[in-house]
């Protein structure tokens, strides 16, 4: 199984206000064709700017990204943009997406006519992936502007411009969280629908286990820059490898209000230890700590065949 | 046409705006008239009988009387709307063009650019705007052509800086990232998504231009450096200045140009303080 993206040893480095700050640590992932893998954890993790790098949004620091086998790390301008047709993005915020001046028929244009489309196939493909997010029939949308819409029409007219330009792969980052929990589960098949319809792979980003579970075949688990389990979503919910996916398990809310449930396996907040340091970030947090955690860094190591973690846990030297 | 009806629903909630564009609208369609409208030509030295028809006092013949060499005023003062109309539109949009390119490019691009361009304008800031503009007549020929290019020159910072100010806010936004995401190139960036967002801003700073250019022209005019051949609001105070008018009381003369450049200068700052709401609704809601 040959990847569609590929990253190695990405890392990104910001610097604010004479500060670095280590966003990304050395984060790889590879994505098979049609496969839809997710990145979990709590905001600050760098699972969005990991994304964004993917996406080349975001120069990495360090690292390189290889997508259908071609190397694209260092690409820009009219090199980056067949890549850019194939690699698109849904974004959490709808009412923030779209350009408030274009109009829907303007939004999707905008694509097709970059990624050099024929101008008369522009409408034919406009109907279609209108048809595919369901907003028919296409003409009555066609001129509206995005104040017009809800947040869920919204982020469907969101989601046909990320497929119009017929992409491979969508990186859809926190794609619900800003939407109605009503109309959540609805954007949610839609995306899976054009999936398997289209043969797309996608990259779901989330801070919430109950989506990526729902979605996602393949998942990785992020905490302070750094992948700290990697497995199949079923397999990883089910017998979390690390404390902290077993936090984020614990986390997940349940729709019963009566229940008792015990204290999340957690305490203190997010360490500022610097990263170089060495240790596991997650010691200071961790009801497992033992003394071999502050001394060294445990690295991802494979654990029963497709699962692979970064804890000392169950690691005898 | 949807630009147009948002224009009048626009100048219906606010009065202040309307009042100045109404101003603008009557000194178009005077300048675009003016030759039907202007009862005598506005340089004839007009004779009554044998002799030549100066200090005039206002009459049915001669509504605001004439010069003393004989012109009439009201023809002057309605011609003199070309070259106040020529002189404001051109410098605003010298300054608006300019102060619109610098600062999309400054706020966007960011970097170097920025710095160069914040750079620029805190000198030109810095230059004093009249003695600037007199030297550079001294230096060359005098005329509208160095007061439009003073007023270009000088006043393109303010503009500059507020639309590099809101660009920087605008290129945060998702749509701008989604923009790159679908294949945009920067420019097109700039140009197609951002710029059309900036403009109503650009054009309120161009209105208040016009005031400026108006002003300037007069001034320069009033102190000997305006083109003596043009028909101008400015000319006329000179030349009204120059033959005594103030101590001989003709202020049927020297106030209606004084007069109209006033309610030129203040259209374009009854437009921009009725903008002010739709630019800035949180300014509104104190």
């Amino acid at each position: 199984m040959s990847a569609l993206l590929e990253a190695v040893g990405l890392r990104k480095t910001f610097r604010a206000r004479g500060r670095l700050v280590h966003a990304v640590e050395g984060v790889s992932l590879a994505v098979a064709a049609g496969e839809a893998l997710g990145i979990v954890g709590e905001s600050g993790c760098g699972k969005t700017t990991t994304a964004r790098m993917l996406l080349r949004l975001e120069e990495p620091t360090e690292g390189g990204i290889r997508f259908d086998g071609a190397d694209i790390t260092k690409l820009h301008g009219n090199a980056l943009r067949p890549f850019r047709a194939r690699a698109q993005l849904v974004f959490q915020n709808p009412f923030d997406a779209l350009n408030p001046r274009f109009t829907i028929r303007r939004s999707l244009t905008e694509p097709l006519r970059n990624f050099g489309v024929a101008a008369s196939e522009h409408r034919e493909r406009i109907d279609a992936v209108l048809r595919r997010v369901r907003l028919t029939p296409p003409e009555s949308w066609l001129d509206r502007r995005p104040h017009e819409l809800s947040g869920g029409q919204l982020q469907r007219v969101v989601l046909a411009r990320a497929l119009v330009p017929e992409p491979r792969l969508i990186v859809a980052d926190e794609p619900v969280s800003m939407l109605d929990v009503s109309v959540r589960a609805g954007i949610l098949n839609l995306l899976r629908e054009a999936r398997d319809a289209l043969g797309l792979a996608a990259i779901y980003i989330s801070h919430d286990l109950a989506l990526i579970r729902y979605v996602c075949e393949r998942t990785l688990v992020m905490y302070l820059g750094q992948v700290v389990e990697e497995g199949p979503t079923a397999a990883l919910i089910a017998e979390p490898a690390h404390p902290y996916t077993a936090v984020l398990v614990a986390a997940v809310p349940v729709a019963r209000v009566d229940q008792n449930r015990a204290a999340l396996p957690v305490r203190g907040s997010l360490s500022d230890a610097p990263p170089t340091a060495p240790g596991c970030t997650f010691r200071d947090r961790c009801p497992h700590a033992m003394p071999r955690c502050t001394a060294d860094t445990p690295a991802l190591r494979s654990i029963s065949g497709d699962r692979r973690v970064a804890c000392h846990l169950g690691d005898l030297p | 046409m949807r630009g147009a009806r948002n224009f009048l629903k626009f100048l219906r909630g606010e009065p202040f705006a309307a009042v100045g564009a109404a101003i603008y609208s009557v000194i178009v369609v005077v300048a675009v008239f003016a030759d039907w409208l202007e009862p005598y030509a506005p340089r004839a030295i007009l004779k009554v009988g044998p002799r030549v028809a100066r200090y005039l006092p206002i009459s049915a013949a001669h509504w605001l009387g004439t010069t003393s060499s004989g012109r009439d005023v009201l023809s002057q003062v309605i011609h003199g709307t070309r070259s106040a109309l020529v002189v404001g539109l051109t410098a605003a949009i010298a300054v608006v063009a300019i102060g619109t390119l610098l600062g999309l490019l400054a706020g966007y691009l960011g970097g170097w650019v920025d710095r160069v361009v914040s750079w620029l304008a805190d000198i030109v800031l810095g230059l004093p705007f009249l003695p600037f503009m007199l030297i550079l007549a001294a230096l060359t020929h005098p005329g509208t052509g160095v007061v439009i290019f003073t007023v270009a020159a000088l006043l393109w910072p303010n503009t500059a800086r507020v639309i590099r100010a809101q660009v920087l806010s605008l290129r945060e936004r998702a749509w701008v990232e989604a923009a790159r995401v679908t294949g945009c190139s920067t420019a097109r960036i700039m140009f197609v998504h951002v710029l059309p967002q900036v403009l109503p801003l650009a054009a309120l700073y161009g209105s208040v231009a016009i005031g400026w250019a108006i002003l300037a022209e007069a001034s320069a005019s009033f102190l000997g450096f305006g083109d003596p051949e043009t028909v101008s609001w400015g000319v006329m105070l000179q030349d009204a200045y120059a033959n005594q008018a103030l101590s001989r009381g003709a202020w049927n003369w020297f106030a209606p140009p004084g007069a109209a450049i006033m309610a030129m200068v203040l259209a374009g700052f009854l437009i921009s303080r009725g903008s002010e709401k739709l630019l800035f609704p949180k300014l509104a809601e104190q």
